[in-house]
């Protein structure tokens, strides 16, 4: 290889923008946004990820770039960490780039140009956050991605809901952009330099250092969806076109997780176990409010992007972990908290990103979204039913996909708690392992439901379609939007089965960040076993697991077709041999999620009308709100609005008042100034 | 890492455990009839009734999909799967370290999603109605579980089913407080999830109360024979696991060939008094309103968080 890593990528950046400027250029010409703008950014992309696997290997590469302000020109760095992120980001938007070439083939020429622009700058954008080496640029990167998404979910501008979901996303990413600011602020201490190099170096004292940590924390935490500034999430990314959806559950959360790294790791260093705490407790409570809002959703799209809330709180869990392990002086376990993280953030962005596609796949050839107007789809979307299944089963954390792989290690490194000294926190930590072992089995309960529903059972009449689906779109999704799912499916399966492989990759990663790696038995395993520290503590080996698997399911399947005939009868369902069946009277997505309100609902809050026996027209309505909208957004939006009026006092709308302003301004100034 | 005998004995044992399942299961349905004072079948009732199914002809309904046709197949395959990790009558077990009690769990796990959505399949009320309780079950369960085997893994410092088997087998007889809690919570787990009284009960078909035979209820012939042999597998992998985590005595040690018989003696005496309890708890308790079923089973979870408490406090 003669190209440096941080060359290509840098390259690969430039070529996302000039195809995102070039798809603008031939205004109206949508076939050259269909077919050549989309597969060349996969393509792109494609080559990003290999320069991200190539620089994990690579020793740290760092350039000035002439470009930005005079006296402040732009630093880039190409680091493992980097690396990885980038592998995450080029890997995964490839599939979904692909994707997009066969989604978009029917819209509009103006829109399509547009919306070609925006996503390209968006990835670009992306990829210069995981790039930038300096406070300057990586805002700068930061805000780019911010207002590219803003635009890319305002697509559909003219619905005055996404348009409000829009703002709601615009307001709490910038709420989270000015923490991000103020912890730079901090770290810089006033020396006039904004390079990460010189932030590194910055010293502080541990009540600066956790300042910076709590604002790093929860500005990062705003974009990743965390507790409680989540509410931008289920709005936002629904709101979006399927694709755009994806890359934002699947990418941009990510890019979140890498500036939290990034910034407490690296940046801030010394890691206390005060701020693991803090991680684990909110990551717990992301997690469990996700996963139990997911079940109560009956629009596929927002059931899906709560479940990007419930996997940013494990990958939260993995992380706090993690900084108890560091904070205590567990180096090793410390790694292992980290490794379960990352890996967990790689999964969640392959499978979250199918999973989206899939959703868009319904979207798009059958105009549905509402989970209770589905049914019996894996008849005429047998190839989408079957990627959606492997998504599905990864996210519910089933072997041998890769969700259980990044589960099992957080798992792990739970179970390395009896080495820490803090009683508190060595109970604690088995806890919060049983919280995620919680989580699992309600994100299976919730995919059995979205599966179920969609795709099984026979076909409910749809209620509320959005959109009437043309005529060509009757059957599966296209050559290019199977090829994206199956892309990203494949990806499910390699990390759920070479999770070895993956483990060294990451191990440098965290070497790299921290100076610390897993146990070399750990690392000596060879491919096909997962051993997290010893083989005698755990091992997992998910290619034995699978050949044992199919083998024993062939063989059942053999054996029983050897001594048994195969004779079958197709009759009509027996359902304890009532008589008539219709397919209103199946499970709606709703009825599904009956017990959980039952089990869990104090959590929820809930409006219901039962209706009387002797009601005439008797109607049974539902309504399952956020608490958090009225114990934080509206107080905090009404005590804006409360300031803002009294500010408002002052415009009285005649000069003559205003230049009694300026005149009582300029008299303060004298007197401080003298 | 491994030699012949041991993959030999490895095979050997999960045949063994597959074909000895069903009799558990006809142990335990004839001790109920004698507490019931009813005259009890033969202990090979499932053998005959798996036997019937088999030959007869299997009815599908007509817009059944694959993944319908497919299940009864990936049940008995996890169900076999598990029976080849847990140790029943020696500790090696060559494929044992491929998955450990993480994994064990997430077999089961895969399983029950599995059935579940061959129960929605069909596109039935009733279909729907047990997948829904059969998840409700599982999501409760499943934590209690874990919490149970993670209270074992911490006394022997591993999750490889085979070692936590080797280091409490090897204890000094001491009182464990920890392990007392979570064999507790064990027992109600294994209650929940192999659908037997406090929580389902195995021989009901009333529709509004039953659990696991909502989900298998379109199934016939070769297919529910299926179905029902892995649900036997299950039952007995339980018991096999709660008797290696809490009454290990007896299983033979890796590479002791020698102590083979009497690893078989201890483990048939085990079964038969886990089935004597098992049928005495069924008779001796009613079933519960599916509400209920919350609170039995985050009792069960509970008590194995207490137990894993317990063994920080105990220990330090």
């Amino acid at each position: 290889m003669t190209v440096s890593p941080l060359i290509g990528a840098l390259a690969a950046t430039a070529a996302w923008l000039a195809i995102g400027v070039l798809a603008l250029v031939p205004a109206g010409n949508a076939a050259f946004a269909r077919k050549i703008a989309f597969p060349l950014g996969a393509l792109v992309g494609l080559a990003l990820a290999v320069f991200g696997l190539q620089a994990a290997w690579e020793p740290a590469e760092s350039l000035t770039l002439l470009l930005g302000l005079p006296d402040l020109p732009f630093h880039v760095r190409l680091d493992p960490l980097a690396g990885f992120f980038l592998l995450l980001l080029g890997a995964v938007s490839a599939g979904i780039s692909v994707y997009a070439a066969g989604y978009f083939h029917d819209e509009a020429p103006e829109r399509l140009t547009l919306i070609g622009l925006q996503y390209f700058v968006f990835l670009a954008a992306m990829a210069l956050v995981t790039l930038a080496d300096d406070a300057y640029l990586f805002m700068v990167a930061w805000e780019t991605m911010a207002l590219a998404s803003y635009f890319l979910v305002t697509t559909d501008h003219h619905q005055p809901a996404i348009r409000s979901a829009g703002f709601l996303y615009l307001l709490i990413a910038h709420l989270g952009a000015i923490a991000i600011l103020l912890c730079f602020g901090i770290l810089h201490g006033g020396q006039g330099d904004y390079s990460f190099a010189a932030l590194r170096d910055a010293e502080l004292t541990p009540f600066w250092a956790s300042v910076a940590f709590l604002l790093a924390f929860f500005g990062f935490g705003a974009k990743a969806g965390m507790l409680p500034l989540h509410a931008w999430l289920p709005e936002a990314h629904p709101a979006a076109p399927s694709p755009v959806s994806a890359l934002m559950s699947g990418i941009m959360l990510k890019t979140a997780i890498y500036g939290m790294v990034r910034v407490i790791y690296d940046l801030i260093g010394g890691v206390r176990w005060e701020w693991g705490v803090i991680v684990l407790l909110i990551g717990a409570a992301t997690t469990l409010f996700g996963v139990l809002y997911a079940l109560m959703q009956h629009d596929l799209k927002r059931l899906l992007a709560y479940h990007s809330v419930e996997n940013i709180g494990i990958i939260l869990l993995g992380l706090g972990m993690s900084m108890v392990f560091f904070g205590f002086g567990h180096p090793a376990a410390g790694v292992l908290g980290l490794v379960a993280a990352l890996y967990h953030t790689l999964n969640h962005a392959v499978f979250k990103g199918l999973l989206f596609l899939g959703a868009g796949a319904i979207l798009h050839r059958r105009g549905l979204r509402d989970l209770n107007d589905m049914g019996g789809l894996i008849r005429s979307m047998p190839r989408t039913a079957f990627y959606f299944l492997i998504g599905a089963l990864a996210i519910s954390a089933l072997p041998p996909l890769n969700g259980f792989v990044s589960e099992w290690l957080t798992f792990q490194t739970a179970l390395q708690a009896p080495i820490l000294q803090h009683g508190v926190v060595r109970s604690l930590l088995p806890l919060f392992a049983a919280m995620l072992a919680l989580a699992g089995a309600l994100t299976a309960m919730c995919f059995v439901k979205v599966f179920g529903i969609a795709f099984l059972g026979q076909p409910r009449e749809p209620r509320h379609p959005v959109h009437a689906p043309a005529a060509h779109q009757a059957g599966d999704c296209g050559p290019m939007e199977r090829l994206g799912m199956a892309w990203l499916a494949a990806g499910c399966f390699v990390l759920g089965l070479f999770p070895a492989s993956m483990l060294l990759l990451l191990n440098r990663v965290g070497t790299s960040l921290t100076g610390w790696g897993l146990s070399d038995e750990a690392l000596a395993s060879g491919w096909l076993w997962l051993v997290p520290t010893t083989p005698a503590q755990a091992s997992y080996s998910p290619v034995i697991f699978l050949l044992v698997i199919v083998g024993v399911v062939l063989l059942t399947i053999l054996l029983v077709r050897r001594f048994y005939h195969g004779r079958v009868r197709y009759s009509h369902p027996w359902d304890c041999g009532f008589p008539e069946q219709t397919p209103r009277m199946q499970d709606t997505a709703d009825a599904f999620g009956q017990s959980i309100r039952h089990v869990f609902g104090p959590l929820y809050l809930m409006k219901r009308h039962l209706p009387g026996p002797d009601d005439p027209a008797p109607r049974f309505t539902l309504k399952i709100e956020d608490r958090h909208w009225y114990w934080l957004y509206l107080p905090v939006a009404r005590l804006v609005e409360f300031v803002s009026s009294r500010v408002g006092l002052l415009q009285r709308g005649r000069i003559s008042i205003y230049l009694l302003y300026s005149f009582i301004t300029l008299i303060a100034l004298l007197v401080f100034v003298r | 890492m491994s030699d012949v005998p041991d993959i030999a004995f490895q095979i050997l044992q999960s045949v063994l455990v597959v074909l000895a399942a069903p009799l558990v299961l006809g142990w335990v349905n004839q001790c109920r009839a004698w507490l019931q004072n009813r005259t009890a079948p033969s202990i090979c009732l499932p053998y005959y009734t798996l036997a019937k199914l088999f030959h007869k002809d299997a009815v599908i309904a007509e817009h059944a999909s694959p993944v319908f046709r497919l299940t009864p197949y990936i049940l008995f395959g996890c169900m076999w799967l598990a029976a080849g990790i847990v140790p029943v009558l020696a500790t090696s077990l060559p494929f044992a370290p491929a998955a450990d009690i993480i994994a064990l769990v997430a077999v089961f796990a895969l399983a029950r999603v599995f059935a579940s959505l061959a129960a929605m399949d069909i596109g039935t009320a009733f279909g729907g109605l047990g997948a829904r309780r059969e998840m409700l079950i599982g999501f409760l369960a499943e934590p209690a579980m874990l919490m149970t085997l993670f209270t074992a893994a911490f006394i022997s410092g591993s999750t490889q089913l085979t070692t936590i088997v080797d280091t409490l087998a090897h204890r000094e007889l001491a009182l464990y407080p920890s392990l007392a809690f979570a064999a507790v919570a064990f027992l109600m787990v294994l209650l929940a999830e192999n659908a037997r009284v406090p929580v389902d009960n195995p021989t009901t078909h009333l529709e509004l109360t039953m659990l696991h035979e909502a989900l298998i209820l379109e199934y016939s012939a070769r297919h529910l024979a299926l179905v029902e042999w892995a649900a036997a597998i299950k039952l007995f992998a339980y018991m096999t696991i709660g008797f290696a985590l809490f009454v290990p005595w007896g299983i033979a040690e890796a590479g002791d060939w020698a102590g083979l018989p009497f690893a078989v003696a201890a483990l048939a005496v085990k079964l038969a008094l886990a089935g004597a309890g098992l049928a005495l708890i069924e008779t001796v308790s009613a079933k519960f309103r599916l509400f209920l079923a919350p609170e039995f089973l985050s009792t069960a979870f509970l008590l194995a968080v207490l137990g894993m408490l317990t063994h920080f406090l105990v220990r330090g």
